[in-house]
């Protein structure tokens, strides 16, 4: 009961806290005078926000930045070596190319398919039943996920019967079975689909809220004045929906740069699978730990966001100029 | 609204090529279905075999059980529904989760509407710097955060972790909201002013019923990476105060130190889906159009 | 904004403060708790539960356990923000040797009965548990690597004199002599390295074996390269050939011996593998024996390798202390042998439920030369790099050279502290 009663004050009591805030600034700055008001009022807004990066992000990221230049216990400064062994290292050029491949083709898959779904499932009446169904694998925790795709890629010697879906149905037609995570050319492919199965509903739910943004009126407009469905989606749809594509897309490539658990658990970087952020798991969480090099892989990996940030920045730019 | 006008010029030009309705139904939804089908199949057969004895999981395909003669079980649920604690820990789950949920969700709206709709000094270098965040893996955060969380005492309460997941959550919590704020129609705020309304009276009578859509969407992702996630919980809360963890710690233990007995983490895993999914169900009714008011983006 | 409202406002504020303030009691009871951090799960977590169950009683005191797979990520961690339960697991010798480095493990020297646990313990687990003279880590549960299992409907269970006269074995009614699996998630490779661990032992005698793990003998060296050699000898002789091997988890490994008609006549893998028999490959008690792997060099015959759990103490808890002095001892390792699925390293343990265990147990009483498990002995590079390098020589047999010279260069810098 009393967990009930702590529950409820949470559950009411944190929003309440929150909206208090805001209403708190406000009589604050209403109390300023007029022209100072626009001046400090933004501040206040972020505030909030501010003080939690702070604390979770932005000085552990510092934190990062420092110990890569220290050695594995962070006791003394090493320079630049956890950099150098990072360049060096033999495996980087494989990880290197394996996480490109992740970008590409996660990205790829993931904004394309979710934008199509998002589409097509508009047009009919069993939207919901669809959409639950591309998002389901969103729901289901990562441990379920490795055993899943156990019973999808499974591999049994070709005298036993295949227990896994895709050699089983291919077995069918008299091919394989294929180690489709093992084997060249499949495996990268093979593991990056977990990830465009995984994501898929995450983009399909974003860009279906901003399609339903788009009025009905307008497109209707267009459809009578003779547009095909294609011109429709060229000239409407993907025009209006572009500031959340990019969003998406800007999201999904940095998930698909972080992402390690399916190649960790999957193949552990064998077979020529390695991706830059399981090196990165693997450096930080072989005990003890060589935090110096763990932290050089991060703050590589936050150096190779850099240049979508600056195509993030001129796209804000553009939408404030043209509203 | 150039790019409409653009593709109403062009529309008469090319009005013969439409095909017929019915071929092109016909292809929608055999699209939609067999997309659907391709992505329900791996969680079907992770269902069915959730429902099987381990060692006929081991020696035939999860399709063969849908045959007779039929050998389902229900031993698999049984042994997660008996575990200890399985109760306490999902109640700690929900209290893990509700607030980690509610926090950023409303943080980020403040601070998305600050970026989107008010001008100040290095707005956009700020929230691209925001945006950056995202890419700082959570694992190089542990240890100086946990260190943190260690000296003010809170290591180990739920407070540790709603505030924690909040920080984690923000940058795509901002990054989204601001997103679609911005591209609320600027008629809509300007009217407001002169008729006297405050930014905060604008924020919530105008901008965040406009954007509940996006919002739902991002807080079912919330509340599915708080729900799913085992190290963050299992870190600042820890074993010092096990009675706080939740429950994806809890069914991590029920497999043996040596590994195998994934048939007891496939009917695990359902059974913690059913709370998320049925959350993305009950919000679905947020997707639908028009409840942003007829708002044109762009 | 009316005044009503900031009243509603303070007051939801307060009642905040309020759970605050309530999140934070139960302090004073903290003395009384022990907290413990393990990887036992399941029907293990249960007997550990069981295990601690008396002394509860007698002191008053509670045991608070904690069950997570994969401790490396939570303790490496923990030990670098210096926030760490009572007792916790550890992931394995070497790594005890490190945390017992850096401040974290308490020497165990004053906590113990010293007298009582060096003659009831198998001497070299007291060893293995010790770092800088000290005692800093205790075994509480054992497996014996090295076993070969069969079926007993297709083996007679005669144990063979000599290596070579175990690789001589005709394979029928089986397609093959052995099954191989050496696939485990983020571990693969590691039932490989039991096999080198074994030929080792027992074609270079424990000197070798001991200045190899310890980084002094290169992997090139002929003693090592001869151990995989043998290993690639087995391999030619097992089932499924590198696709199998690499695609079969760890735990199906021994499905083959059961499948009709069987896939290979033995699977060597340690003494818990019986579970897994029972677990996926169908099998019953009776359906399965094994022989302990036999010599191959006659001067290091009744050598035996094995693994096992350490608990270490990261606090100075008077409760925390009077619990580890306790699970060592023969009253409490005796509760859990009697619940199953435990080998002890208390030698005053002599009873246990079922054969496999009271032959596990025996085995390492009465080995002549015990040594733990190599890779876990390695530091953490090294031992990941071994396990690689399982998978890869399983893949490319041809590429030993290559594959040993790898492992020298990853040697030469993981034993050096950074």
């Amino acid at each position: 009961m009393n967990d009930l009663v702590t529950a409820a004050i949470v559950v009411f009591g944190v929003p309440a806290v929150l909206v208090g805030y805001i209403l708190l600034t406000e009589r604050i700055i209403g109390a300023l005078p007029e022209q100072r008001q626009g001046a400090i009022r933004p501040w206040f807004w972020i505030a909030p926000a501010v003080a939690f990066l702070v604390v979770f992000l932005i000085y552990p990221t510092i934190n990062t930045f420092v110990l890569s230049f220290m050695d594995a216990q962070s006791k003394s400064f090493v320079g630049l070596d956890n950099y150098l062994w990072f360049i060096q290292d033999p495996g980087t050029i494989e990880a290197l190319r394996n996480s490109l491949l992740w970008v590409v083709f996660m990205t790829g898959g993931v904004v394309g398919l979710g934008l199509l779904i998002a589409i097509l499932v508009d047009r009919v009446r069993y939207e919901p039943v669809a959409k639950s169904v591309i998002f389901l694998p969103l729901a289901i925790s990562f441990v379920a996920a490795g055993i899943i795709w156990n019973f999808m890629y499974g591999y049994q010697d070709p005298s036993r019967p295949q227990t896994g879906t895709l050699n089983a149905v291919i077995g069918i037609v008299g091919l394989g079975p294929v180690r489709w995570t093992q084997e060249e050319p499949f495996n990268n492919l093979s593991l990056i689909f977990i990830g465009v199965w995984m994501w898929t509903g995450f983009a399909m739910v974003i860009l279906s809220a901003g399609l339903k943004g788009i009025s009905p009126e307008l497109l209707e407009a267009a459809r009578v004045d003779g547009a095909t469905e294609w011109q429709v989606f060229r000239g409407i749809i993907v025009p209006l929906l572009t500031p959340t594509i990019f969003v998406v897309a800007t999201t999904i490539v940095i998930t698909a740069l972080k992402s390690f658990d399916i190649v960790f658990t999957v193949t552990n970087g064998n077979f020529g699978t390695d991706v830059i952020a399981r090196e990165m798991w693997q450096q930080m969480f072989t005990p003890p730990g060589n935090f110096g090099r763990a932290s050089a892989v991060a703050i590589v990996l936050l150096l190779a966001i850099i240049p979508f940030m600056l195509i993030n920045i001129r796209r804000f730019r553009e939408q404030e100029a043209i509203r | 609204m150039t790019s409409l006008l653009k593709a109403r010029d062009q529309a008469p030009s090319v009005a013969g090529q439409r095909r017929g309705p019915k071929l092109s139904r016909l292809l929608l939804h055999g699209v939609v279905i067999v997309i659907a089908f391709i992505w329900i199949v791996p969680t079907l057969g992770l269902l069915v075999n959730s429902f099987r004895p381990a060692e006929e999981v081991s020696r035939s395909g999860w399709w063969t059980a849908l045959f007779p003669p039929w050998d389902f079980t229900l031993a698999n649920y049984a042994r997660v529904i008996d575990a200890n604690d399985l109760g306490d820990s999902f109640i700690n789950s929900l209290f893990i989760t509700i607030p980690a949920t509610i926090i950023p969700v409303m943080v980020a709206a403040f601070a998305a509407y600050a970026f989107a709709w008010m001008s100040f000094p290095y707005k956009n270098a700020i929230f691209v710097a925001i945006v950056g965040l995202l890419v700082i893996p959570l694992q190089s955060t542990l240890i100086p955060v946990l260190r943190l969380l260690a000296s003010t005492g809170i290591a180990g309460e739920f407070l540790a972790v709603w505030l924690a997941h909040t920080g984690y959550g923000l940058p795509f919590a901002i990054y989204l909201l601001r997103n679609y704020m911005g591209g609320l129609p600027k008629e809509v705020f300007e009217s407001a002013a002169i008729d006297g309304a405050s930014p905060a009276t604008a924020f919530f009578r105008l901008a965040l019923p406009m954007s509940v859509p996006v919002i739902a969407s991002l807080a079912i992702f919330q509340f599915l990476f708080v729900w799913n996630d085992l190290l963050v919980s299992l870190i600042y809360i820890g074993p010092t105060d096990p009675e706080n963890l939740p429950m994806t710690v809890r069914v991590a233990s029920l497999v043996s130190s040596i590994g195998g007995q994934t048939h007891i983490l496939t009917a695990a895993a359902f059974l913690t889906m059913i709370l998320p999914l049925s959350v993305f169900l009950l919000l679905q009714r947020y997707f639908v159009r028009g409840i942003t008011g007829g708002a044109v983006k762009g | 904004m009316s005044h009503g409202n900031w009243r509603k406002v303070l007051v939801l504020v307060g009642a905040l403060a309020v759970v605050g303030a309530g999140c934070n009691t139960g302090e004073t009871g903290k003395d009384k708790e022990v907290t413990v951090i393990g990887s036992w799960g399941d029907a293990e977590q249960d007997s550990f539960l069981a295990m601690v169950e008396p002394w509860e009683t007698r002191t008053g005191n509670t045991v608070k356990y904690t069950g997570s797979r994969g401790l490396g990520a939570y303790l490496t961690t923990a030990v670098a923000s210096g926030t760490l339960p009572d007792l916790a697991g550890l992931p394995g010798p070497g790594e005890m040797v490190q945390f017992a480095a850096s401040g974290a493990l308490k020497p165990l020297d004053d906590v113990l009965d010293m007298d009582t646990y060096r003659a009831d313990t198998v001497p070299a687990l007291v060893e293995l548990g010790s770092s800088g003279g000290n005692v800093v880590g205790v075994f509480m549960k054992l497996s014996v690597k090295g076993f070969i299992w069969y079926n007993t409907a297709n083996y007679t269970g005669e144990r063979p004199a000599n290596w070579d006269a175990v690789m001589a074995v005709d394979p029928s009614p089986a397609d093959s002599l052995f099954c191989v699996a050496l696939e485990s998630a983020a571990d693969s490779g590691w039932p490989g390295t039991d096999w080198i661990e074994d030929f080792v032992i027992r074609q270079s005698g424990p000197q070798v074996y001991d200045s190899w793990v310890a980084g002094t003998t290169k992997w090139t060296d002929p003693a090592i390269k001869q151990a995989f050699e043998a290993f690639g000898e087995v391999l030619e002789v097992s089932f499924g050939g590198a696709a199998y091997q690499n695609s079969t988890y760890f735990g199906d490994g021994g499905n083959e011996l059961f499948s009709d008609p069987p896939g290979c006549k033995f699977h060597h893998q340690a003494s818990f593998m019986s579970s897994f028999f029972k677990e996926s490959g169908g099998a019953a008690d009776g359906d399965y024996d094994f022989f302990v792997m036999p010599e191959i060099n006659s001067e290091y015959a009744g050598a035996l390798t094995g693994g096992g759990d350490l608990l270490g103490l990261f606090s100075d808890k008077a409760a925390a202390k009077d619990l580890l002095k306790y699970l060592v001892s023969a009253e409490a390792q005796q509760i859990w042998a009697d619940r199953g699925g435990f080998v002890s390293a208390n030698t005053k343990v002599t009873t246990y439920p079922n054969p496999v265990e009271q032959k596990s147990a025996d085995a390492i009483h009465n080995a002549t030369v015990f040594r733990f498990d190599g890779g876990d002995l390695m530091p953490g590079t090294m031992k990941a790099a071994f396990f690689t390098a399982m998978v890869d020589f399983a893949e490319n047999p041809g590429n030993l050279d290559q594959i040993l010279a790898e492992l020298d260069t990853i040697q030469s810098t993981a034993y050096t502290p950074q």
